[in-house]
């Protein structure tokens, strides 16, 4: 069965190299891209180009090659602000990924402002990068995580999540996509209530970046990350928005070079933003790599993007559904390419195996969201999750992998 | 295909389904829990012993069918047995699942040698091994106990 958008995934997929190859045997069918994207072959190039060519630190030579460097870095910080739509480049940190965007925020903007028996609210469907942070400033500070709860279906109970907000609560964190589940939260909405309250909020990103446009002027949120990886990008790199005005008054989460003025051993001057957050020499090469998966991104067009995947959701879903003792894990009405699921009597490590042995890479497991698995009462679901450059055909094969599951271990 | 028939042998998926053993010993005179953070695999060993000897064994958790078969053959294989033998039947798992045996060694392996297809498959080893890795923290405990007594 072939869907309205394949000619998008057609288009694509010759640009990335790592799909031409077989498993087992088998022609590779990808369906792990909630964990990490395949990456095309500009941003392969990217990376070789700036090693072959322009390998030099930034900020510091006056050399051509420094000079090269340094230019290539900061055109990717652009193109980062483009990419969210943030007002000004100075607004755009390059982190490690989503999880140090958090740890970030949570020391040097959230845990200053915490005392005793105040708030830190969060979600049930967190991914364990937005838990354990808080649960760390809290902790150090006898200040409480909150979770607001979410539905069967997976949905943020937003009148609940309302009520939450009282007058202790000092910071929201919210993943704008579950990476478990698929769940799209209303992220415009949350941040609407939080503020209304005057409560700042981060949005972790790192599912929803890949998959949908995202406008942090028109969300207002105060901070968003997002992961390189997650976006068609190189590992060691991602990206934390904040706004300018908290990034200014925000003390620097880690010292070195790069990230002062002037430094004697009786005081140091910090550089002004976003310098000040990046002490040492920055992954370089990442930063350059993931400009140019977003200068691709740009290219086949996000809402292209979203909609071939819509498509996938859409197919794959029923498909499944469609299966005798399989449930879907994550039913919430607005979703981005995941499906979670379980099999009666079948444990999701088993079938990953002879899914993997007929080619089809999945990631069984808790997600890194236990609370989730929990809240399901499953210990492990097996969960796909689309990329642009799937196919319906791949959800066949899906689908009769899993048939063969059913055979060895049926 | 041959290596997951190899890996899925009707043995390991009968003790999969049927788990033999899979119960608590309230009496128990030692217990440890065992727990693969990856995979949310979860076991718990409890055993009673008899001078040296294992004389009841049992286990409850959960997980996939490689390691629940591996927990329900373990409390079969370990009954009766010294824990000395335990230790040198622990070696020779291992050695087995990791592909590292050694040519005629582990005869008295009987029919844990179903795991033999586990080594073609790295990342499952440990969904094999952890019942045992948790026998032996119960066992370990069992020594520590009877040292400060």
């Amino acid at each position: 069965m072939k869907v309205a958008t394949a000619a998008l995934a057609e288009r694509v997929r010759k640009d990335f190299p790592a799909l031409r190859q077989t498993v087992h045997g088998k022609p590779l069918v990808y369906l792990d891209n909630a964990a990490t994207t395949q990456k095309p072959q500009c941003v392969i190039d990217a990376i070789v180009g700036f090693y072959q060519r322009d390998c030099a630190n930034v900020h510091r030579g006056v050399h051509l090659l420094s000079e090269r460097a340094t230019e290539s870095f900061e055109e990717a910080r652009e193109k980062a602000q483009r990419f969210l739509n943030a007002g000004d480049t100075r607004e755009i940190l390059f982190v490690r990924g989503a999880t140090e965007g958090i740890n970030l925020v949570a020391n040097s903007f959230v845990k200053p402002r915490l005392s005793a028996c105040d708030e830190v609210l969060i979600t049930a469907m967190e991914h364990h990068s937005n838990i354990v942070p808080w649960q760390i400033v809290a902790g150090e500070k006898q200040a409480r995580l909150r979770v607001a709860p979410m539905t069967s279906d997976g949905e943020l109970m937003l009148e609940e999540f309302e009520r939450m907000l009282g007058p202790r609560v000092r910071f929201v964190a919210v993943t704008h996509v579950s990476n478990a589940l698929g769940t799209v939260n209303p992220v415009q909405r949350i941040v609407e209530m939080a503020h209304a309250k005057r409560i700042p909020v981060l949005i972790d990103g790192a599912q929803a970046a890949p998959h949908t446009l995202v406008d942090v002027q028109g969300l207002g949120c105060d901070f968003y990350v997002f992961s390189g990886h997650k976006t068609y990008g190189p590992t060691g790199i991602g990206v934390l928005y904040g706004k300018a005005s908290h990034l200014e008054e925000m003390p620097p989460y880690q010292g070195g070079g790069d990230m002062i003025r002037s430094v004697t051993f009786e005081k140091t001057l910090y550089n002004t933003i976003p310098y000040k957050f990046e002490a040492g020499t920055p992954d370089i090469a990442g930063a350059i790599g993931l400009g140019a998966a977003l200068d691709y991104l740009r290219g086949v067009g996000m809402e292209n993007i979203a909609a071939h995947e819509a498509e996938l959701l859409r197919y794959a879903t029923g498909e499944l559904s469609q299966v005798p003792g399989i449930r879907l894990i994550g039913t919430a009405r607005h979703k981005a390419g995941v499906v979670s699921f379980t099999m009666d009597g079948i444990h999701p490590h088993d079938a990953a195996t002879v899914l993997d042995h007929e080619g089809v890479a999945v990631r069984a497991g808790h997600h890194c969201a236990q609370p989730v698995m929990e809240r399901f009462g499953v210990p492990a679901t097996l969960r796909a999750s689309f990329g642009m450059y799937n196919t319906a055909e791949e959800v066949d094969v899906l689908m009769r992998a899993l048939g063969r599951v059913k055979e060895i271990l049926g | 295909m041959s290596e997951l028939k190899e890996l899925y042998q009707q043995l390991i998926l009968d003790h999969s389904r049927s788990p033999r053993n899979c119960r608590v010993i309230e009496d128990a005179d030692a217990m440890a829990q065992g727990h693969n953070p990856l995979c949310g695999d979860e076991v718990t060993i409890y055993v009673k012993i008899d001078g040296d000897r294992v004389s009841d064994i049992s286990f409850k958790g959960n997980g996939c069918a490689i390691s629940t078969a591996s927990a329900s053959l373990l409390t079969e294989v370990m009954r009766g047995k010294t824990r000395e033998q335990a230790e040198e039947i622990f070696r020779n798992f291992h050695d087995l699942v990791t592909g590292s045996t050694q040519e005629g060694a582990g005869p008295e392996l009987g029919k844990l040698q179903v795991f033999s297809g586990v080594s073609e498959f790295p990342v499952r080893v440990k969904c094999a091994t952890l019942v045992w890795h948790t026998l032996k923290a119960a066992l370990s405990r069992l020594k520590e106990t009877v040292s400060t007594e």
